[in-house]
């Protein structure tokens, strides 16, 4: 059979890879030339060497600026998302009533786009901060955890249910044989839990860690980068470098590409850190 | 199992309790000032609409008529169900044929195609958004194109990893009956992937219907798929901002999700954690 499956690869294979060659594939390797190159248009470009890389530092510190705020947004949303998300999924396996209820409600906000997201906490965070006569685009601080509000209402639920699978799968026998052996609680989340539901850490710090660090449609209705760019996370930064001022989108494209660098590093090394962890319990 | 756990079970029930509400407080903020006169909205957003700040449906009128709303939710569920359906089909069709001839070209595809799911939708963006004009993608059926070119890192990485549990005697047996690959894939195999490829539905559907920054540079002239229309809705050129029309925006982008949570809730919570686990 596998060698009629051959002839069929133009069915099975060719359509998905034309598309995948199309989005993914040639732009890829076009933007990393591109990153290399001075144009105002696609057509007619200049090899300019590291010059973009050398410029997105020089030219002005939006870049430093972003991220920094990128990586101090990313280190908050990753503890208090899992933190929170932890506790409410001890909660609900506890089988008291109205799980099923609270589960629905906590999961909802992750099914709401980011654009929308940003509108609604807006309108909330103006509305509380107009008490003191000020709105989110006053001080970088509002737009600051006003996004790391909206990521944890965002976020929880999803991992919630995540951690609740984790716990669900532990066997009731082990939590026993420990509680008759004396345990503290305290004792049993360090040596029982947790090892346990390592995987369960590891997908849900990867998932936190790189939807936060991506972060964009939120950022962009929440505060567009207000006042003064002091709340543009990488995301935006490189967006507005390459449709901002025409003639830079070689710079936006570097700066692209060591976005692409940093969340690539970020996601190996994740992975062997918690490879490593699992193997360990 | 004693009194003293039953006592901080009510403790939690209710601490959950207050904190489901906090959860739905964003939501009903938006509700109720969508039914709130412009200068109510930001001035008392926490009133709630009645005697003069109450306008009926005025805020929705005028914010359907300026986004253009009804044909952007046309938009956002035509692109949405094509392109998820041909994700999966092709997706599938694909990780089948991958995982089963193995080869030097098969292996390099896989190692694309997951590699493609680490790599930022920016670091691609420009280039893509140039060739997929040049090639006249920049319409709502072309568009499903790029997305499939997309979506298919994850959905043949899913699919894949699941093919391979099937046992290849199923499918010889059935190439012994005399089917030819695609019968046997689409009456053998396929079968088999059904709740793989609802995971697969699943995971697409919400990143497409809820996708801004793709369809806003491809199609965004022309054609607004819903959260371009939100997004459109402040920073077009209507002159002052309209926070009516906006709330009003807000809840209607919302309506659909919730409908769609409601109905397929199990689904949706099975596929988000399978696919979760699995990337």
């Amino acid at each position: 059979m596998l060698k009629t499956l051959k002839r069929y690869f133009p069915i099975f294979v060719l359509p998905t890879l034309a598309a995948f060659a199309i989005s993914f594939i040639i732009p890829f390797i076009m933007g990393v030339y591109l990153s290399f190159s001075s144009f105002k248009t696609v057509k007619k470009t200049t090899w300019v060497g590291l010059d973009n890389y050398i410029k997105m530092f020089t030219m002005n510190s939006d870049f430093t600026k972003a991220l920094i705020f990128t990586v101090e947004f990313t280190i908050i949303s990753v503890i208090t998302v899992n933190l929170f998300a932890f506790i409410l999924a001890k909660f609900l396996t506890r089988g008291i009533k109205g799980t099923n209820l609270f589960r629905t409600v906590f999961f909802m906000p992750n099914l709401i786009g980011g654009i929308v997201l940003g509108y609604i906490w807006q309108l909330l965070i103006n509305g509380v901060l107009r008490n003191f006569g000020v709105d989110i685009t006053f001080s970088a601080k509002y737009g600051f955890w006003g996004l790391v509000i909206l990521m944890n209402w965002q976020m929880i639920g999803y991992m919630m249910v995540i951690y609740i699978a984790g716990l669900q799968n532990i066997p009731d026998e082990l939590i026993e044989a420990a509680s008759i052996d004396g345990a503290s609680s305290w004792q049993m989340l360090r040596k029982v839990t947790l090892p346990l539901i390592a995987p369960s850490i590891t997908i849900c710090t990867f998932l936190t860690l790189s939807n936060s660090f991506k972060l964009f449609d939120q950022n962009l209705s929440l505060t567009a980068g207000a006042p003064r760019n002091e709340t543009r996370m990488l995301a935006l930064d490189i967006y507005n470098t390459f449709y901002g001022r025409t003639g830079y989108a070689g710079v936006g494209q570097a700066k692209a590409v060591i976005f692409f660098l940093i969340v690539a590093i970020i996601g190996l090394l994740q992975l062997k850190v918690s490879r490593s962890k699992e193997v360990e319990s | 199992m004693n009194k003293r756990n039953s006592v901080s079970n009510g403790v939690i029930t209710a601490f959950l309790s207050i904190l489901a509400i906090a959860f739905m407080v964003p939501i009903i903020l938006v509700f109720m000032n969508s039914f709130k006169g412009q200068f109510y909205i930001s001035k008392f957003p926490f009133e709630w609409p009645a005697g003069d700040r109450f306008v009926g449906i005025d805020n929705y009128m005028n914010g359907i008529v300026k986004s253009g709303f009804l044909s952007a939710m046309g938009y956002s569920f035509w692109i949405t169900i094509a392109s998820v359906l041909i994700i999966v089909i092709l997706s599938a069709m694909t990780a089948w044929y991958i995982t089963r001839r193995k080869s030097k070209l098969t292996g390099i595809l896989y190692f694309a195609f997951v590699f493609s799911m680490i790599v930022p939708f920016q670091m691609v963006m420009y280039s893509m958004v140039y060739i997929a004009n040049t090639l006249h993608l920049d319409n709502p059926v072309g568009i499903i194109f790029v997305y499939l070119g997309f979506g298919a890192g994850l959905a043949v990485f899913i699919f894949s990893g699941f093919v391979k549990g099937i046992p290849f005697e199923i499918e010889e047996a059935a190439c012994i009956d005399g089917c030819n690959p695609l019968q046997t894939f689409f009456m053998v195999v396929f079968p088999l992937l059904k709740p793989t490829a609802i995971t697969v539905a699943i995971l697409q559907a919400m990143w497409v219907w809820n996708d801004y920054l793709l369809p806003y540079l491809l199609i965004g002239n022309k054609y607004k798929t819903i959260p371009v229309a939100v997004q459109g809705v402040l920073t077009g050129s209507y002159g002052a901002r309209d926070m009516g029309s906006l709330m009003a925006m807000l809840v209607l982008a919302i309506i659909p999700i919730i409908l769609f949570y409601l109905v397929g809730q199990k689904s949706i919570l099975k596929g988000v954690i399978a696919g979760a686990v699995k990337g």
